[in-house]
């Protein structure tokens, strides 16, 4: 059995913000990851971010996550990779999986940043080699160097899709189409001006009827719907691809979550199902913070701002940090947070967390 | 088919090269990269097969989360491919159904050895 | 916002009702002058890079920060910083007096091969149809640009406001792409 004071789920930018900020306020602090390196998606987002200064706006994914990795590294914390949290106990004792080995680890306060899965779409043919999320995609070709097809469908045209589509006709694919369902595009009009400058087609109205081949993808048949959307008969259009990429939604990984008894509340405009916090990110569970996409599915900048505010609040209650400075530090996290939750994107989702933030139980008279 | 210029991550850095004996045919790796994408590189998009109805299955994920990559790695079944080291040497197999541990059942059944 | 109806958010183009009624698009007099920023800029996403990073403070976006970004063309000398840093890739630079016949048209680019000052190619619009071919004047790409080159091309005067990229040069084999193996 191993202790530490803050474990950490998940080294992700939630996870590393959160392990920065409590190392840096003098905790000892766990960080633990089953994948092999850490970064959960960032190191993939080879784009610039948007944002303001302090968002590192106009800098690459890819370079914030360098950089949040390497004050991890300086605040001294402990990284532990290839290591599955399979399971988390009453005492806050966590279950570790490293080679085959399990072993415990117990923390005065764990946070959770376990971020989110993609969602699948089943259509004829959706099980076959050729299909991928487009989060699979991107890991391919940004993190291994290796394209999985030359010719693509994208399925979705949320940010993901518009974003992983650019990213493959920087690594040299062919973007055949993109498609959604919806009428509109949901991603933000710029990552769709650039693949169109870039001569990919965006349909939208349209969805897969099925992906067709012998023993893997060759073509894919698509169809325009109606406004029920309903596949309008005739209007079927085959198109020759080899790669059928889905960027049709994330979920939130809070598995560990459920299995601590946390609260939940369903909100849909967040991607389902995610544990209530409070406005420092505390669950129903004292001592058991969450940060990230397994809140709910918004998008790195704020994830990291989560994963701060956990780390300052965590640190704070074990007494690392001095409660004036973590309040002023808090408070500066929370405008950074609010900046990014405006506009026509952000509001939607400012209004999903409050509906969060009102569902949890004021510090006072929350259970020991 | 491998990105070795990218206008944002630059020149790719790989590992040594090393061989696997993928169903008995040699195929060339970057040491430490996943199995998986050595296999994609080289064109072979099919892994495994579904136990009920034989169905092809590859890459779905490509984060270990799904299990549809999984192959029978130096003798052991369901080794998720996408998310373990190629090594010089290691011997894969396309998986039929569940798989099974042993050697005898896993080289010696005829007509079951995988295909791309 | 009825605009939006025709424009972005259905096919991705910022229709022209869009952008003339961004802050961001400059006049046809100030377009006359000389060379001018264009910023295309027309939804309302938290960003403002190029604020920050324009020497000049020709770009005004203030707070929120989902303020659509004012462009003052006379405090604009086109020094095109804003042109890399824009990660909507929204920015681009034209100049209506370049030559007689022709403008010189700058975009944000991050694909390989990348042309070379000289070479011939296939500019095109914002739907990606080629408008025409054009000869590359110049292709920029300091460090501080952080990978985001920036083109510029001569073309037809009437097509200034039209050409907003190029078609991508193709890989050859050579340079890193292999079929199959390794």
């Amino acid at each position: 059995m191993h202790e530490t004071e803050i474990a950490i789920v998940g080294a992700g930018p939630a996870g590393l913000a959160a392990a920065v900020e409590a190392a840096q306020a003098g905790a000892q602090v766990t960080l633990v990851d089953e994948n092999a390196r850490p970064g959960g998606q960032l190191f993939k987002q080879i784009h610039k971010f948007f944002g303001s200064k302090a968002h590192h706006a106009g800098t690459r994914g890819v370079q914030i996550g360098r950089n949040l990795l390497s004050e991890a590294e300086k605040a001294g914390v402990e990284i532990r990779l290839d290591t599955v949290v399979y399971g988390i106990y009453p005492d806050k004792r966590l279950g570790l999986a490293c080679d085959s080995q399990s072993e415990d680890l117990k923390a005065a306060s764990i946070i959770l940043a376990t971020g989110a899965n993609e969602r699948p779409l089943a259509f004829p043919g959706w099980t076959m080699p050729g299909v991928m999320g487009a989060g699979a995609i991107q890991t391919l070709i940004n993190i291994h160097r290796t394209l999985p097809g030359r010719r693509v469908l994208m399925v979705g045209a949320g940010n993901v899709g518009l974003i992983v589509s650019y990213q493959l006709l920087q690594a040299g694919a062919e973007v055949v189409a993109i498609i959604d369902a919806l009428p509109g595009i949901g991603g933000y009009g710029v990552h769709a001006s650039k693949v169109r400058r870039a001569g990919v087609p965006i349909l939208t109205g349209h969805t897969i009827l099925a992906a067709k081949g012998d023993q893997a993808v060759e073509r894919a048949v698509i169809a325009k719907v109606d406004s029920s959307g309903q596949p309008i008969p005739g209007m079927e259009q085959t198109l020759d691809v080899d790669i059928v990429g889905l960027a049709v939604g994330l979920s939130p990984l809070a598995e560990l979550a459920w299995m601590a008894g946390c609260q939940f509340a369903h909100v849909p405009e967040l991607g389902g199902w995610v544990p209530v916090h409070d406005e420092e990110m505390q669950t129903s569970l004292p001592g058991l913070y969450v940060a990230g996409d397994v809140t709910g599915i918004e998008e790195a900048s704020i994830a990291m701002e989560q994963g701060r505010m956990a780390g300052l609040t965590a640190a704070q209650a074990l007494g690392c940090l001095p409660s004036q400075e973590a309040e002023i530090k808090k408070i500066e996290v929370r405008q950074r947070l609010d900046a990014l939750r405006v506009g026509s994107f952000g509001d939607a989702r400012a209004i999903a967390r409050q509906r969060i933030l009102s569902l949890s139980v004021p510090q006072g008279i929350r259970e020991g | 088919m491998r990105i070795e210029m990218h206008p944002i991550l630059g020149e790719a850095q790989w590992g040594p090269k090393v061989t696997l004996m993928v169903d008995g045919k040699a195929v060339d790796a970057f040491e430490g990269e996943p199995i998986a994408t050595a296999l994609l590189a080289a064109g072979r998009r099919v892994f495994r097969h579904t136990t009920k109805r034989d169905e092809p299955r590859g890459v779905f994920c490509a984060l270990g989360r799904c299990t549809d990559c999984v192959m029978v790695v130096d003798g052991r079944p369901n080794v998720r491919t996408c998310v373990t080291a190629a090594r010089d040497g290691m011997v894969i197999e396309t998986q039929r159904g569940l798989g099974h541990w042993g050697t005898e059942q896993i080289l010696g059944e005829k007509g079951e050895q995988g295909h791309a | 916002m009825e605009s939006m109806q025709e424009g972005v958010l259905t096919t991705g183009i910022p229709s022209q009702a869009e952008l003339e009624a961004s802050p961001g698009y400059p006049s046809a007099a100030a377009l006359a002058r000389g060379p001018i920023v264009v910023i295309e800029c027309v939804q309302d996403i938290p960003c403002n890079p190029c604020e920050l990073v324009c020497p000049n403070n020709a770009i005004h976006i203030g707070e929120p920060i989902t303020n659509l970004p004012v462009f003052l063309a006379d405090e604009c000398d086109a020094c095109s910083q804003c042109i890399p840093i824009c990660p909507g890739q929204a920015i681009f630079r034209v100049d209506m007096t370049y030559a007689e016949e022709q403008a010189a048209v700058s975009f944000p680019y991050e694909f390989l091969p990348m042309p070379e000052a000289g070479n011939v190619v296939q500019a095109v619009n914002r739907a990606g149809e080629v408008l025409c071919d054009a000869e590359v004047l110049r292709v920029q790409q300091p460090r501080s640009f952080d990978l985001t080159a920036v083109i510029t091309v001569a073309v037809p005067k009437n097509l200034a406001m039209e050409v907003r990229s190029m078609v991508r040069l193709p890989r050859p084999w050579s340079q890193g792409q292999r079929a199959g193996g390794l």
